[in-house]
């Protein structure tokens, strides 16, 4: 069953400006969905609308069986979302913010409780449970954030941006529990501008830029096609002239070397080299992140076909 | 109503009792203090010179209408500062997200003004009392007009919160609408002392039928019929009822 499904959704702001251009978007029931784009993409607008934030100007949304216009309250049921701003009442204690969350959705006080105590346990809050959520660090608002979404016991969880600005520790363990109640059976739908977050946990992903859909794939197919990954050498040894053949390489420094590789090629070709030329490899490195390659590229390409129709 | 939004309805009326609660010395201390000076000013020292007023002392004359305005004041500042923090904080997103009818919405913020208006009122009761003997001629008149005025007056303060773009903006409608109105509408004086033509300008202030209707409660005096105040209460509460509703509905001010 499908989780999500748009239809030729189009938002058009006041000041003219087209922010969606009639995409059409599914998410699969139990998906980890990733929805990926540049700054102004489109990605948050998508998200507003379906969380009833922004109003559409055309277009059809279906959350499970539940039309998004005609049967809201179902359809807002179904839905967690953790929004990319704060935005909780800052005088208020985890507590209090947790509970009146659930409370508009109709879940009694006593039960509220409960699972106010389980998901403020489970991301590792329970002991500020009576602190202000002002007086929060970045990574525990964020995981408030979480926790709030989750109140009502929603289908699908929807994360706008939930690591940014959170440690690399924070966001392991935050990784560790999105990961587990997905396997549980919540729809995750994830926007971020951590690639490699992206590839680590989603299955499908999408791509949206200027209003349009790119890229809508598995991400495992969308990988498949990244043809070159570039990676990055650094060496001992005298590497002024170094040109490997038939490979596309950069000097960048006197101990380092970038290097194109096809996919067909390997790696082995590389080090045969360098092993002739008595250059000690001393570690390498992906230059970016696989995924984080392939988004540049849908973007630019994207950018380019706009231009083309400008000029048309 | 579904329990569900009966939930939803006794949550957000929690919330907002506890944020007025929360912040008491902002919100019940200053009209004790002020109602007190008032009494001591107008009531002790200018009242005794003033004599008598509608057949009463001047200080039990002014009592309902200081009551009533420290209750217009209160639920409209109460309704107005919490829903444009709620916008400004972007908390009102919690609301909009979840299944929430607008009615529920508009309830549950009406009845966060209506509750601290019912205080402020027994406050301010309660400090008259220092000062008067606090007659009561009629406590379902004086309930029913408490209640309908702090209803107008909170929902007021809801739409007003939903077109401010800035803390500026929810003291603008207070500042040079309603004080001045509130102190033209016959808290102080009786219309009667008015030239004729300023007494019917006088009866194109709402905010008279309030203080008069409530003054009837107390004193069994008023210089409009209370039916036609009980009557412009009920048609001003529906019609606010519905801008608020309509405004609400439409996400102006709250979704883009």
């Amino acid at each position: 069953m499908k989780a999500i499904d748009i239809r030729g959704l189009e938002k058009k702001y006041s000041a003219g400006v087209k922010a969606l251009k009639g995409i059409d978007l599914s998410v699969e029931e139990g998906d980890f969905f990733a929805l990926l784009g540049p700054n102004g993409a489109g990605k948050s607008t998508t998200i507003g609308i379906i969380c009833s934030l922004v109003n559409k100007t055309a277009g059809d949304i279906n959350v499970f069986e539940y039309d998004a216009s005609k049967q809201e309250v179902e359809a807002k049921s179904c839905i967690g979302l953790v929004p990319q701003e704060f935005n909780f009442n800052q005088f208020e204690t985890l507590l209090q913010i947790v509970i009146n969350q659930a409370g508009y959705y109709g879940v009694p006080r006593d039960i509220a409780k409960q699972r106010a105590e389980k998901y403020l346990k489970q991301l590792e809050l329970w002991d500020k449970r009576n602190t202000r959520s002002r007086d929060l660090s970045g990574g525990m608002k964020r995981r408030l954030m979480i926790a709030r979404a989750l109140m009502h016991e929603p289908r699908i969880l929807i994360l706008d941006e939930p690591t940014a600005g959170v440690d690399i520790e924070v966001r392991r363990s935050m990784w560790a529990f999105l990961k587990q109640i997905n396997a549980q059976g919540i729809t995750i739908i994830l926007t971020t501008h951590y690639l490699e977050e992206a590839e680590m946990l989603c299955r499908n992903i999408a791509i949206i830029d200027k209003g349009s859909i790119v890229e809508n794939t598995s991400m495992k197919a969308l990988l498949s096609t990244l043809n070159i990954e570039t990676f990055v050498f650094d060496v001992e040894g005298d590497i002024q002239n170094t040109q490997i053949p038939e490979f596309d390489s950069r000097v960048i420094d006197s101990h380092t070397l970038e290097v194109d590789v096809p996919k067909a090629s390997g790696l082995n070709p590389v080090f045969e080299y360098f092993s002739a030329a008595n250059i000690k490899v001393m570690s390498m490195r992906n230059k970016a992140n696989r995924l984080e390659e392939l988004f540049v590229r849908l973007v630019e390409s994207s950018n380019n076909e706009n231009k083309t129709e400008e000029t048309v | 109503m579904s329990s569900v939004n009966m939930v939803a309805l006794k949550t957000i009326w929690i919330k907002e009792c506890t944020r007025f609660l929360r912040i008491w010395v902002q919100t019940l201390v200053p009209p004790a203090i002020t109602m007190s000076l008032y009494f001591v000013i107008f009531g002790s020292l200018v009242g005794k010179r003033i004599g008598e007023m509608g057949g009463f002392t001047y200080m039990e004359f002014i009592v309902p209408g200081l009551i009533m305005m420290s209750i217009i004041t209160n639920s409209y500042a109460n309704v107005s500062s919490s829903f444009f923090s709620a916008k400004f904080q972007k908390n009102v997103e919690e609301l909009l997200v979840a299944p929430v009818p607008t009615w529920v919405i508009i309830f549950g913020f009406v009845g966060g003004g209506v509750a601290r208006a019912l205080l402020i009122g027994i406050i301010v009761t309660f400090v008259s009392m220092f000062f008067v003997d606090v007659q009561i001629h009629n406590f379902a008149v004086i309930a029913i007009t408490l209640l309908l005025t702090s209803i107008l007056f909170s929902t007021a303060g809801l739409i007003n919160a939903v077109y401010a773009k800035n803390f500026d903006d929810i003291s603008v409608i207070p500042t040079f609408v309603l004080t001045p109105l509130t102190y033209l509408g016959g808290v102080f004086y009786s219309l009667t002392l008015l030239p004729e033509f300023w007494q019917i300008v006088s009866k194109a202030n709402p905010i008279v039928y309030m203080v008069n209707g409530f003054r009837y409660g107390f004193l069994g005096v008023s210089d409009v019929n209370y039916f036609v105040s009980l009557g412009l209460l009920i048609v001003f509460n529906v019609i606010l009822y519905i801008v608020a509703w309509r405004l609400l509905n439409k996400g102006v001010g709250i979704r883009t």
